[in-house]
């Protein structure tokens, strides 16, 4: 089939494994908070640069304007994981 | 003190008009964006101002952890994935549509339009189940500041979802009609570049908001 052949249907198709590796498997409770947080939020980097580069084509773009969009990426998740490790623990218990 | 605009204008060099054959040292400068230039500024400005949508949470996060682990576990992760699935899924057909839109296979661009679009709506029609349900259970923006937090970003992504699903209602019905090809593509690259916007806003907006678990 010709959409089987497409690029972009085989990124789908890591895009839909990668969110149910997040979804029903990263965020329960098998693993420490520490690597389920550190692992779900680099799977979101390496979706949001699937989707930038091949859905929205910036692969084929100018690298400046690649070079901002990737930063974008690497800004956010290094600002989120940075600010989940200085937020204090929670006690189970209270929760 | 200000130069005559002429003056100015003769050393200003435009990359659009340079040759093809431009030197080997400068071959970064070759490359196309899809769509319009201005939906890039607008694509950059809104990808800003979720930055700081995101960092403003995780900061208020910081202050009252055990409020937002409490609220965190009573969203429905499974409904937030499938959400997750439904987006991708569309983004997907509506980057099929571009690719059959570069080879004027027209019927099939009509086709990937019309899911893309659907498929926004399903994700619509899912957030307004979930936002019936917590109404229901009496939880509001005003319960406490977790769930501000979540009405506010998923309603100002809502509100994406809304304006991206009925561009690409406009651009499936012109694009039967018979307005598009392959050499006049802008306006569908545009859309279709803003649909991916929302597509990679809740990729990220999925897992801080129903996935961060807060460390024990």
């Amino acid at each position: 089939m010709t959409v089987l052949r497409e690029r972009a249907s085989r990124v789908w198709l890591v895009l839909v494994v990668l969110t149910v590796l997040t979804t029903w498997g990263l965020s329960k409770d098998l693993l420490a908070p520490s690597v389920a947080v550190a692992g779900t939020f680099l799977v979101v980097a390496i979706k949001v640069r699937l989707v930038m580069l091949d859905f929205m084509a910036l692969r084929h773009a100018p690298v400046r304007v690649r070079i901002v969009f990737e930063s974008w990426i690497v800004v956010i998740v290094v600002a989120i994981l940075g600010l989940w490790i200085l937020t204090p623990v929670v006690n189970p218990s209270v929760v | 003190m200000l130069r005559p605009v002429a003056e100015a204008a003769e050393e200003y060099v435009d990359d659009s008009t340079r040759p093809m054959t431009a030197p080997a040292s400068r071959p970064l400068a070759i490359g196309r964006l899809p769509g319009v230039d201005g939906i890039w500024a607008v694509i950059g400005a809104d990808s800003v101002i979720f930055a700081v949508l995101f960092v403003s949470f995780m900061l208020d996060r910081r202050q009252h952890v055990a409020v937002f682990e409490a609220s965190r576990q009573t969203l429905d992760s499974t409904l937030g994935g499938i959400d997750t699935l439904i987006l991708l899924t569309s983004s997907w057909m509506v980057a099929l549509a571009i690719q059959a839109l570069k080879r004027d296979a027209m019927g099939r661009v009509s086709r990937y339009l019309l899911f893309g679009a659907l498929t926004g709506l399903l994700f619509m029609m899912s957030k307004s189940i979930e936002y019936a349900e917590k109404f229901g259970h009496g939880i509001t923006p005003a319960t406490n500041t977790f769930y501000m937090w979540y009405f506010t970003l998923t309603g100002i992504h809502l509100l994406h979802v809304a304006l991206g699903t009925a561009l690409l209602t406009v651009v499936w019905v012109r694009a039967r009609r018979g307005t598009y090809r392959s050499v006049n593509r802008a306006v569908p690259e545009s859309v279709a570049t803003f649909w991916h916007l929302v597509d990679y806003l809740w990729i990220v907006l999925f897992p801080l908001l129903y996935l961060m678990r807060a460390g024990s």
